[in-house]
């Protein structure tokens, strides 16, 4: 049996394979499905989580590693129907394309306003090391200074 | 004549491929069509108004002019509840072109709905009521400009009669605005909401097109700016895709393909890969046989995997021993085509000559010829959602979620798969998480109702890994041009050759998809003595449709050697290309849908100048280049700011796009294209997948490094906001981007980047 804390609960998984991602964890099993699969190989960030506050590629993570440790989702960004200042950046910037990176970004940038609260360039280009395949780029910038100017970026 | 289904007539590289594909639709949605008409549906939830404007209609339940019997439901563009909420439906899938919120400004406007009460839904699937379906060539917008006006205004119609008979007013007394009904004289109001149900009694418009659209002066919402309707869903991570499906007792599979195209199943270690854990069968794929035309598609032979997660049957993949029958199977190799097409090149003139114009031979044997032998690889889709369908065969109907760009292709291919009539196949269109042209292909839709047939009375999410997508793709074809170009004592341009060494399917020799040279390309009908030919080699590697198809290379091929005459007749390169397109201006505009206008094409070039600051002082170590491209009904110019440092490292400082494409839709959703469209080029310019003996050799985004955030460049847009029917975005932009940034790399350096992707020239992008 394994034991995740998701977004501040306690799950308990029946089950599954000692080696098994917790990505898929995550989607097959939690039905927390805003963490995206793109690669499997810790290249693209889709499935980028919060582990203890940092952002990590859950496809190349064993869950059982994981147990008991602090897991963030995107799911759990907002407190209850209040977006974080990302995630109502985001919107504001239109930042979206398809979407299917999106969550990822956003748990990047995040983490990234945990550790710069006002991002250089610079930091923002060293932090955010997610594809993006539609090219939103520009925006995912623009909303990240929008979010750190409104002084309070970082999950609820 | 279902005016849905006009094929596009553009004279672009595109068009072939446009063509090709409405051609498919026509097919896909063969039934009985009549004159278009409105229906009106009853039973809408909350009594409202639900109205549909539908094609493909018995003609008796139009004439009749009575409820039609509910056919479906939703069903309709148009649903106004009692309580005012309005609920606009989106027919198109979305693919992150941003049409969902496009067609909900449309019809918003027409409507004269206030944005604030308006939700928009993807439709259901259904030709009979939407016509065609799909997300491809840009043309979502220009095919349903038209109707969905008409859809808008004709629901806005029957408000207004109603509000008229409670009133006892003639209508032409009443206005409308922000989702209310007005008669000034007596200061009355009334929202749609409150009109909803007696608007739903209303006898539905007669013509569609004889409703008053409203001139483009007195837009409300259409051009503004409008944030995607689905936003709010994407950032907190809500269900919106087919991977995202999640369904009671729903198992996971994965298909093993043979890496060499063509390749089957001798034997695989099915016995071990059944008793792993978690794994609840596996079995050989023997496929479907091969389709007709890339775009038809079906199942390729393998081994399929099915288990109780995705990563039960993701891991058991890696014990899975597959003995690959490779005798069939292709032995296509990059080096060899590249040889092949260099020996092939140095005929002027290739087996088929598509356009010939005046004396070309004798101009070429005249002059000393401008010549330039272009080379481009193939590329990867790579869209970031990995292929996926959740299929459930129920024996006699089979149900699917798919992320398809081409909906009405996958029904028969399903049908046939499950061995069941088309009307037995109910497909639910999902976001889709990228298209680029991918997913207008349905390979992996069929993979999932293959499995599921096997599998009855199960959900199954098919999965394909990343690999899986890489190996298996339907590519953008590569390929190589010869050009000569011909200038008079004077530098003009008199004369043009070109020779396009393409790609063949080996058995139909029918053209690979995107390997055609269009009859009219650019400048056929500009130069004295013109031919354009092409040579084809055999290649089994399936290619198909890539973020403008034909458009994305030809552009490249072109735009460039266009420079590099600018230059050899030492002009400079506006001024040249200006003189061209003069050389036409003010021409009479054609009939039906635009082709290349050299006014407007002469419009954005000299607008793009003018906002690059061409010919201006540049800051230390800045170049500029340029490129124009007509493509997708899109005019547009571009101009590249680059700076180029001694490791040959480019850094792409600022775009400059100048796009006409007829009226802007969504300012927000059009800028993100071009924003878009700008990274994809640079991303691409640096790319390729390589294939020896018939296999794709870069297995994952690992050996195909997509651009990340660092250096992404400043996009300066402006649209030129011209009267003609507006086209989409999600392609045009792409085109001119790669020669502009290669054409400024030439102004910085002097090299001329004649192969991509440019590092083999030794060039990185920063
Ligand atoms: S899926 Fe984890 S990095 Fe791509
Ligand atoms: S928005 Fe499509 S991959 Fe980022």
């Amino acid at each position: 049996m394994l034991r995740l804390n998701v977004n501040g609960q306690e799950r308990t998984i029946e089950g599954v394979a000692d080696d098994t991602p917790l990505l898929w964890v995550l989607r097959d099993e939690l039905k927390l499905v805003g963490t995206k699969f793109g690669c499997g190989i810790a290249q693209c960030g889709a499935c980028t989580v919060h582990l203890n506050g940092s952002p990590v590629r859950s496809c190349s993570i064993p869950a059982s590693a994981v147990a008991g440790q602090k897991i963030t989702t995107v799911e759990g960004l907002a407190n209850g129907a209040v977006l974080s200042a990302l995630q109502q950046a985001w919107i504001d910037h239109d930042v979206a394309q398809c979407g299917y990176c999106q969550a990822g970004q956003l748990m990047t940038a995040t983490a990234l306003l945990k550790q710069h609260p006002n991002p250089t360039d610079a930091q923002i280009d060293q932090v955010m090391t997610n594809f993006c395949r539609c090219g939103t780029y520009v925006r995912i910038r623009k909303a990240i200074h929008a979010a750190a100017a409104a002084g309070k970026g970082g999950a609820a | 004549m279902n005016a849905v289904m006009n094929p596009v007539q553009g004279i672009d590289a595109f068009a072939a491929f446009e063509r090709a594909l409405a051609e498919q639709l026509q097919t896909a949605v063969a039934q009985p069509v009549s004159r278009r008409g409105f229906m009106k549906i009853s039973g809408g939830i909350g009594g409202g108004l639900v109205l549909a404007l539908a094609v493909g209609l018995p003609d008796k339940a139009e004439a009749q002019g009575a409820p039609a019997p509910v056919p479906f439901v939703p069903g309709a563009y148009v649903r106004i509840a009692t309580d005012g909420k309005i609920t606009l439906y989106s027919k198109n899938p979305e693919i992150g072109q941003g049409i969902k919120t496009a067609f909900g400004v449309i019809l918003a406007e027409e409507l004269d709905a206030a944005w604030a009460d308006v939700t928009v839904e993807q439709s259901e699937i259904n030709a009979a009521v939407y016509g065609g379906q799909f997300a491809g060539g840009s043309l979502s917008i220009p095919m349903n400009w038209d109707g969905l006006r008409q859809a808008g205004a004709g629901a806005r119609a029957m408000l207004v009669a109603a509000a008229a008979k409670q009133w006892g007013v003639p209508e032409s007394e009443l206005t409308t605005a922000d989702s209310t009904v007005i008669h000034a004289a007596s200061a009355r109001k009334a929202s749609y909401g409150s009109l909803a149900t007696a608007a739903a009694a209303m006898p539905v418009p007669a013509d569609p097109k004889a409703l008053k659209l409203k001139e483009r002066k007195d837009y409300k919402l259409i051009g503004k700016r409008f944030t995607g309707v689905d936003n709010l869903p994407l950032v907190t991570g809500k269900p919106l895709f087919a991977i995202d499906v999640q369904l009671p007792g729903m198992l996971y599979a994965t298909l093993v393909k043979c890496p060499a195209v063509g390749g089957k199943v001798a034997s695989a270690n099915l016995d071990d890969i059944k008793k792993l854990p978690g794994v609840t069968d596996a079995f050989i794929v023997e496929g479907t046989p091969k389709p007709a035309n890339v775009m038809a598609t079906g199942v390729l032979p393998g081994v399929a995997i099915v288990g109780k997660s995705t990563w039960a049957v993701f891991s058991a993949r890696k014990q899975l021993k597959v003995v690959w029958d490779e005798s069939t199977a292709s032995k296509d190799s990059w080096t060899a085509y590249v040889a092949k097409a260099k020996e092939l090149s140095a005929k002027a003139q290739g087996d088929k000559v598509v356009k010939t114009v005046g004396d070309i031979d004798k101009a070429l044997a005249a002059g000393k010829p401008v010549e330039g032998y272009y080379q481009f690889g193939f590329v990867s889709h790579a869209q970031l959602e990995p292929q996926n369908t959740v299929a459930w065969f129920k024996g006699d109907s089979i149900e699917l979620w798919a992320p398809t760009q081409l909906p009405a292709n996958s029904l028969p291919l399903v049908a046939g798969i499950a061995g069941l009539k088309a009307d037995k196949v109910t497909l639910h269109q999902m976001r889709v998480g990228g298209g680029f042209g991918r997913r207008l292909l349905n390979d992996f839709v069929a993979d999932a109702a293959y499995v599921a047939k096997q599998v009855p009375n199960t959900p199954v999410k098919l999965m394909w890994t990343r690999e899986d997508d890489m190996h298996h793709d339907a590519y953008r074809v590569g390929g190589f041009m010869a050009y000569k170009g011909v200038l008079d004592a004077q530098g003009k341009l008199t004369g043009f050759n070109g020779h396009m060494i393409g790609f063949e399917d080996p058995g139909t020799k029918a053209t690979t998809t995107a390997s055609d040279y269009g009859a009219n390309e650019f400048p056929a009908n500009y130069v004295d003595d013109y031919r354009a030919s092409v040579s084809r080699m055999p290649l089994s590697m399936p290619c198909g449709p890539w973020r403008a198809p034909g458009s994305n290379t030809m552009s490249w091929v072109q735009q460039s050697f266009f420079h590099e005459l600018a230059v050899a007749a030492k002009r400079d390169h506006v001024e040249f290309l200006l003189e061209i397109f003069g050389r036409k201006a003010g021409a009479a505009p054609q009939a039906g849908p635009p082709g290349l206008n050299p006014d407007r094409a002469i419009g954005v070039i000299k607008l793009a100048a003018e906002k690059a600051g061409w010919g201006k002082p540049l800051p230390k170590g800045r170049h500029l280049g340029l490129a124009f491209f007509f493509s997708h009904q899109g005019h547009i110019a571009e101009i590249a700011e680059v700076s180029v440092d001694a490791k040959k490292k480019v850094t792409v400082h600022k775009m400059t796009v100048v796009a006409d494409i007829g009226p802007v839709i969504n300012l927000s959703g059009a800028e993100n294209q071009v924003q878009g469209c700008i990274v994809d080029a640079m991303s691409t310019l640096a790319l390729e997948v390589t294939m020896e003996g018939g296999a794709i050799q870069q297995t994952n985004f690992d050996k195909y490094q997509l651009r990340r955030m660092p250096n992404s460049p400043q996009v300066d847009v402006h649209f030129v906001t011209s009267n003609y029917t507006p086209t989409g975005l999600g392609e045009p932009a792409f085109p001119p981007a790669a020669p502009a940034i290669c054409n400024a790399i030439y102004a910085a350096t002097g090299t001329r980047i004649r192969t991509l992707p440019i590092t083999k020239a030794g060039f990185t992008v920063a």
